[in-house]
């Protein structure tokens, strides 16, 4: 008797699904759903790959069993963008370049979405701050920032 | 990982009657349990989830002015409650530094304390200003100081049939500020090499009439700093005060000698941010008036 039916919505979409209590979110979201935008890095919630948001907050979808979720909103990468429109953090991060391998991006792109829902117009601390718990180990995190900051102030200097 | 069983009580009765359970586990945040469960450093046969348990979530005011927390509010609410923030703010900047973010917004104050790390970073915060843990288990209910809680690295008293309900943070007398800093390498997601808690509340001529120096990183459990506290009693706060409180505060640390730092290095940084921790609660106390 380890299996249980999950009741939650995903990205819009609402979702019934037989999971096993073992099941992270990670796993339910990458091998139930397909959602693979979604990225295990670490397993242990250091590197912030598997960031998804879950009611308003920022989770990494690892360190939270998918029996948690029941009755909850969740949204992935894969439902940031509105159809053939992209999320302006998206737009950002092509325009400045803040994104190299890609892998840790749909996690930065989540705690960057969770950021500005919660604060629109935060200076390059709170970004920083923000996207503490996501590992890049490209960028350098200088484009990232400058893109973040760009969504932040859109007419501030280049 | 093995199979387990999994509830989730809605009522402490409930939970106390799932806990009498061998090997059961409660699951709160999860960020330590969930990691622990998947490297197979723990085992349990049932996982409790104590998030639907109204006696523990939820921040309250109760009618002597002291402010319950409940064992399984999440740091991010802690950080973000006006109450907290107003009348607590060195615990409410305490948990704003635990892990990232996206760790802030699952862990619990109730998981970041019966955790029992030495470098818990909520807990000096506790300390200081003499908070009580309400605990309830088979034998009925108690409640203790935080400070009295621990027994050694990530051991409680807590016995098998308790859980830590919430947190009851006494009114603060009106000139009373504290607050908590930690060194760590990296600004974020690291665990302090050393942290120092302080609390001080003044008289109306500005004598130094309590003080809490609370200690993290530097023994097998957090630490109290008393002689430290002793030397700040019946004194005015000035730099050379603070000065000697923090050689006190270091001699009242039992670090060791790791990877994060050697025991001289951790007592030199207990003495430093003593003194900056007593400074920054003066400061807000006295505004510009003392420098």
């Amino acid at each position: 008797m380890s299996k249980e039916i999950l009741e939650c919505s995903v990205n819009g979409e609402q979702q019934s699904c037989l999971i096993d209590r073992r099941d992270t979110l990670l796993e339910l979201l990458r091998t139930r759903l397909q959602l693979t935008g979604t990225k295990e890095g670490c397993g242990n919630g250091n590197c912030g790959s598997c960031t998804v948001i879950v009611d308003s907050q920022t989770v990494c979808s690892c360190l939270m069993f998918a029996v948690e979720a029941q009755d909850c909103e969740i949204t992935t990468i894969e439902g940031v963008a509105s159809v053939g429109e992209l999320h302006r953090v998206q737009e950002a991060l092509i325009k400045h370049g803040g994104t190299q391998c890609g892998f840790c991006t749909p996690g930065v792109v989540m705690s960057a979405v969770g950021l500005f829902a919660e604060n629109p117009s935060p200076n390059e601390s709170d970004i920083r701050l923000a996207i503490a718990g996501n590992i890049c180990r490209c960028t350098g995190y200088e484009k990232i920032v400058k893109a973040l900051m760009d969504v932040a102030d859109p007419k501030g200097a280049d | 990982m093995e199979l387990f069983n999994f509830q989730t009580p809605s009522s402490v009765a409930e939970l106390l009657i799932a806990k009498a359970n061998t090997n059961a586990w409660l699951l709160a945040g999860g960020t330590d349990l969930i990691p622990q469960l998947k490297e197979g450093r723990r085992k349990a046969d049932l996982v409790i989830d104590i998030k639907k348990i109204p006696a523990m979530n939820g921040i309250s005011e109760l009618e002597d002015g002291t402010l319950r927390i409940g064992a399984a509010v999440s740091a991010t609410a802690i950080a973000q409650n006006v109450d907290a923030i107003r009348s607590y703010a060195a615990l409410a900047s305490s948990v704003a530094l635990i892990g990232s973010r996206q760790v802030q917004n699952r862990a619990t104050l109730g998981g970041n304390v019966c955790n029992a790390a030495p470098s818990a970073d909520a807990i000096p915060a506790l300390i200081c200003y003499d908070a009580m843990a309400e605990i309830e288990g088979a034998e009925g209910k108690r409640e203790i100081l935080v400070e009295d809680l621990f027994t050694g690295p990530g051991r409680t008293q807590l016995n098998p049939t308790e859980v830590l309900i919430s947190f009851l943070l006494p009114l603060q007398s009106e000139r009373t500020a504290a607050a908590y800093q930690r060194f760590t390498p990296r600004r974020e997601m690291d665990i302090a090499v050393a942290g120092v808690g302080s609390r001080i509340s003044l008289d109306a001529d500005g004598k130094i009439i309590a003080a809490r120096v609370a200690l993290a990183s530097v023994g097998p459990t957090p630490l109290r700093a008393a002689s430290a506290e002793c030397v700040l009693m019946d004194e005015s706060p000035s730099s050379q005060l603070f000065e000697e409180a923090g050689v006190a505060a270091a001699q009242d640390a039992s670090p060791i000698s790791d990877t994060r730092g050697s025991a001289e290095y951790r007592r030199h940084l207990v003495s430093v941010l003593c003194k900056r921790t007593l400074a920054s609660a003066t400061n807000e106390l006295l505004q510009d008036t003392w420098t």
